[in-house]
């Protein structure tokens, strides 16, 4: 419940923030696939990692799986609207999911929310409390600028929920980044928001 | 446009710009944050050290041979021990002297003993250290990409730590839960190819990047380093030395240790 509810606060939080995501381009290439490299054992470990079978759980970042088709009728997200963010609010309160298990994927289809430019519906899929997807049910499509608007919210959508998700860790690992990428860094957004 | 996680409101943040890079402070405790200027003080007693970008610092005074490393401080001197032990278990793909291998194209910043592939994940040992001391037992450093942290972020809680996507910065490939230990990730994606390969002199281009998760975030570092160098074999590498351990190849498959599954959660 709690899980639920959390995951659809954080994406409603970041609605409002959706022009900020262009600066993140979304790729269509970035699904990472994972698997084990060979165990402690120090003489097979070498020839372990050439026969290695796949774990099969892509990481988040990348695409999702498909996940089990057991839709919950729960409304637990909100879409992020960029064009009526004051619309998109008003189904904080409709926030309710049912409780989900950590080891498989579950699915949440948000209301319809009504729109200058049309209905909005999202599907969003969570592992856990995390989100790993956000599908768009219904966009705006019946006007071209509606049409353009819509072509731009998908992959933001998607990005945005993923984002969002990243506001359940506390720190950021990578290469390191420069004293003036760090401005830009997920780290330095993780530092905005504690400070 | 990032929500903080519930009960994150104790402590206090601070961030530094050092090293060239940024190091957030992330303190959990109620305390003085004026603990947080005997930590910063320490940073840049390790920039006055370990800095190959001043000709000023003891490592380059060191290497131009003004200064004996007899005559150098305790910390230089265990930092090259240290720097020494990775170079023999990693045959030579950890190399604090690949600077001053005449095959190597020369850079700013590149310095004839240039410990920076180990000396930040040391010294924020030694930080954490100082504030464990201090009395401070809930808190995180994160100097670049590389973590050190001890304790709860709150009461019954991991850390949970985020891997860089290597492609996409807004977004993790990975995401771990970690107390008391240390992560260090080597990657090519940040400033290009700057890690270079002591065996062939020439940038080591095998993995995108390698993430390392061990007690001590020293080694994590030069561990993962090294098996950046290593490449292909990298991964295989960190599992014959039980290190919890992520590379990212360079086609985006991400191959782990088992080790690693103690902390990976997504």
């Amino acid at each position: 419940m709690a899980a639920g509810r959390r995951a659809a606060a954080t994406l409603i939080a970041t609605a409002g923030a959706l022009a900020l995501l262009a600066n993140f381009h979304t790729s269509s290439g970035s699904a990472l696939t994972v698997r084990t490299a060979g165990g402690s054992d120090t003489t097979t470990a070498t020839t372990t990692i050439t026969s290695t079978t796949s774990v099969g759980t892509p990481v988040t970042a990348g695409a999702p799986p498909a996940p089990p088709s057991s839709s919950e009728p729960a409304s637990a997200a909100t879409p992020p609207s960029p064009t009526a963010p004051a619309t998109s609010r008003a189904a904080v309160s409709s926030s309710s999911a049912p409780p989900s298990t950590v080891s498989s994927t579950k699915q949440v289809d948000g209301p319809v929310i009504g729109t200058p430019y049309g209905d909005v519906q999202v599907r969003v899929v969570l592992r856990g409390t995390k989100i790993v997807d956000v599908q768009p049910l219904t966009l705006p499509s019946d006007r071209s600028r509606s049409r353009r608007i819509s072509e731009r919210a998908a992959p933001l959508l998607r990005t945005e929920a993923l984002q969002a998700q990243s506001a359940n860790i506390d720190l950021l690992s990578g290469a390191s980044y420069t004293s003036e990428g760090y401005a830009e860094s997920l780290q330095g957004a993780l530092d905005n928001a504690r400070s | 446009m990032i929500q903080p996680r519930e009960g994150t409101a104790r402590g206090f943040l601070r961030v530094m710009h050092i090293w060239g890079t940024a190091i957030s402070l992330d303190v959990r405790d109620e305390v003085e944050p004026a603990i947080g200027d005997e930590v910063f003080a320490w940073f840049c007693r390790v920039d006055e050290i370990f800095s190959t970008w001043r000709p000023d610092s003891e490592v380059s005074r060191v290497a131009r041979g003004e200064m004996y490393l007899r005559d150098a401080s305790p910390e230089l001197r265990t930092v090259l021990e240290l720097c020494l032990d990775v170079n023999q278990d990693s045959e030579g793909a950890f190399d604090i002297h690949v600077g001053a291998d005449p095959r190597v194209e020369p850079r700013e910043g590149l310095g004839p003993i240039d410990p920076s592939g180990l000396v930040k994940g040391w010294a924020l040992e030694r930080a954490g250290d100082i504030l464990q001391r201090a009395g401070v037992t809930n808190f995180a450093i994160n100097a670049g990409g590389d973590i050190l942290t001890r304790g709860e972020p709150t009461p019954r809680t991991h850390w949970r730590v985020g891997v860089r996507h290597p492609w996409e910065r807004s977004k993790v490939a990975m995401v771990l839960e970690v107390s008391d230990a240390g992560v260090a990730t080597s990657g090519r994606y940040e400033r290009g190819d700057h890690i270079i390969d002591p065996r062939t002199g020439r940038p080591a281009t095998g993995l995108m990047a390698v993430t390392v998760v061990a007690e001590d975030l020293a080694l994590a570092d030069g561990y993962a380093t090294a098996a950046l160098v290593l490449g292909e074999r990298g991964p295989a590498w960190l599992a014959e030395r039980s290190l919890a351990g992520a590379a990212v190849r360079n086609d985006g498959e991400i191959v782990v240790t088992q080790e690693i599954d103690r902390y990976r959660v997504a």
